[in-house]
């Protein structure tokens, strides 16, 4: 009995959480008269109440070709996105797995104490170092161009933090057996750190896309051409406007990361997994 | 085990063959190598900049002479910084623990016994991969005064609310920090829940403890490394809100949401650097110090 109250209270839950989702996609199909009567209340100007999006009466892909098909605009920021994100990933995936096997595998003065400020680095919020990283940006001729958003992001320290804490699971016997077989440092990473660390770089892969899709305050801050734009800040600045394709809009911009998601979910999890990990 | 024990015993005779002194040495220098590239970058874009700031927050934006602790005092004096600092300290000391409570109950609750459990743990992570600038239009969807959140109080024959606005606007933060977070965390949690010994939780049984007891007394101290790392992912997560309030409300949105990220980004824009830099220290240097706590509170079996 108390089984099934705990599951029909964890659907409850369940439901209300992916609500929002099933909502926009449901007004996404919506031609334009059928999502004011829902929506209209809530913009401005608007008056009545607001109704839940359902299933469309009249399903349409209108809003999606308007989208799409209608201006170059879409697409442009789409490519924008990718050709940030995807070097930025792979950045991070470089640089991480070689600082977290440093951190993880090696004693030396001061170790500690830098771990401790590359996790402080992590959590500082974007505006803190704002000013400074404008800056050395604009110092470097990097400002308005895609490298400003690039460069910064390989080095996120968040990328060694999660690694690191997945190295220090690795055996430590396993690693000293290889270097009894005289296997040099570099030789010694390339051969047991790297194949044990890909499941763990795959992971960090997952969740940092995630993240730097959704950047906002860096291009917004760094980017001053808006045809440089990545597709997170497409929403923002299509405003109230043309509200009725901003439904469409959020379903494709969160497609890549969906799919992403329900693809790779076993890496997601075990990418959170791996903060939590311990020696 | 036997291997374990003979490879130890090698690698102790090559310390001592080679001097253990210079081993020790091979090994630093070899660990730095392999940070090298992460901190220079890491030198270049923040640590460096980051120094030009503290420098600049003591130097006379004017005259280019030293102004000692004069901008420091000034913020303190400053009343958009005072709220944004009480706002943020309110924020976090009600989201956080809310955060960290809701998604140990939802760990604890959705164990592999549970039917499905893979279906609700992916539903509890789908927030995860929503942008936020989609949140912004759900957020208007919902809480607008005529949104979909008041037909509760109209049900209770209440007056709708505007709850994007007033103090209101903090729980709308809180609501969607919360939705955003939990799935994260509850896999967090799960991880951790699973690392605990099944034997100790046998053996409390066998003394006949109470689930209560055991809950104390077995699963809050051997989640102790499990919440050092949620706490900090969480606080992480909480200073990221701020792009769902700048989205919903702009640069300058209601007094309750009012953080210390739009203090520090409004007055980027004005260009007041040196008042910017001395609230980047205090910030940094209130950051470092939370983490330096954290970690000392969970030094003993954090791994850190």
């Amino acid at each position: 009995m108390m089984k099934y109250v705990r599951l029909g209270l964890l659907c409850l839950l369940a439901a209300v959480v992916t609500l929002p989702l099933v909502m926009t996609l449901c007004a996404s199909f919506m031609g334009e008269a059928e999502l004011m009567e829902h929506i209209g209340a809530v913009l401005p100007g608007g008056s009545g109440r607001a109704l839940t999006p359902t299933l469309p009466a009249a399903p349409t892909l209108r809003q999606y070709a308007a989208l799409l098909l209608d201006t170059s605009v879409y697409l442009r920021m789409f490519w924008n996105s990718l050709l940030t994100v995807v070097p930025v990933v792979l950045g991070q995936a470089v640089v991480g797995t070689l600082a977290a096997w440093g951190f993880a595998r090696y004693r030396f003065p001061a170790r500690d104490g830098l771990f401790m400020g590359y996790i402080a680095l992590m959590m500082m919020p974007f505006q803190v170092t704002l000013a400074p990283s404008y800056l050395a940006l604009d110092l470097l001729n990097l400002i308005d161009t895609r490298w400003a958003i690039i460069l910064p992001g390989i080095f996120s320290t968040f990328a060694v933090f999660l690694l690191r804490q997945f190295f220090q699971t690795v055996p430590y016997e396993l690693v000293e057996a290889a270097r009894i077989d005289s296997a040099g440092e570099a030789r010694l990473f390339v051969w047991i750190g790297l194949p044990l660390g890909l499941p763990g770089v795959a992971s960090l892969c997952v969740l940092s896309f995630l993240d730097n899709w959704n950047l906002i305050e860096q291009p917004m801050t760094f980017l001053k051409s808006q045809d440089k734009w990545p597709l997170s800040l497409y929403l923002p600045r299509i405003g109230e406007s043309n509200v009725d394709v901003a439904f469409a809009a959020s379903i494709v911009t969160l497609l890549p990361t969906l799919l992403l998601f329900f693809y790779c979910e076993s890496y997601l999890v075990r990418g959170i997994q791996m903060a939590g990990l311990k020696e | 085990m036997q291997t374990t024990l003979a490879i130890r015993r090698l690698v102790r005779r090559r310390g001592a063959r080679q001097g253990a002194g210079q081993l020790r040495r091979n090994e630093a220098l070899t660990g730095m190598a392999f940070i090298a590239p992460s901190l220079a970058g890491c030198l270049v874009f923040v640590f460096v900049p980051f120094l030009d700031a503290l420098r600049r927050s003591v130097t006379n934006g004017f005259t280019g002479g030293f102004a000692g602790l004069t901008y420091y005092i000034e913020i303190f004096h400053n009343q958009s910084f005072l709220t944004a600092v009480a706002n943020t300290g309110r924020f976090i000391a009600l989201c956080v623990p809310a955060l960290v409570a809701l998604s140990l109950g939802l760990a604890l609750a959705l164990d592999e016994s549970v039917p499905g459990h893979g279906a609700l743990r992916a539903a509890f992570l789908l927030p995860m991969a929503v942008p936020v600038a989609c949140v912004a239009l759900l957020w208007q969807l919902l809480f607008h005064q005529n949104g979909l959140v008041n037909a509760i109080p109209r049900l209770l024959s209440l007056p709708s609310i505007d709850w994007t606005r007033g103090g209101w606007a903090l729980a709308c933060l809180i609501i969607s920090y919360v939705w955003k977070n939990v799935g994260y965390n509850m896999v967090l949690f799960i991880a951790g829940l699973g690392g605990i010994s099944a034997t100790l939780y046998e053996a409390a049984a066998v003394d006949g403890a109470s689930p209560a007891r055991r809950f104390i007394s077995i699963t809050l101290p051997c989640l102790k490394p499990t919440v050092f790392t949620v706490t900090v992912l969480s606080l992480l997560g909480a200073f990221k809100s701020y792009r769902e309030a700048y989205l919903v409300a702009g640069s300058y949105p209601p007094g309750s949401v009012y953080l210390l990220q739009h203090t520090l980004n409004n007055w980027f824009a004005k260009l007041e650097i040196e008042r910017l830099s001395a609230a980047a220290v205090v910030t940094a240097a209130v950051i470092l110090a939370l983490v330096a706590l954290l970690n000392r509170a969970w030094a003993s079996d954090a791994g850190l």
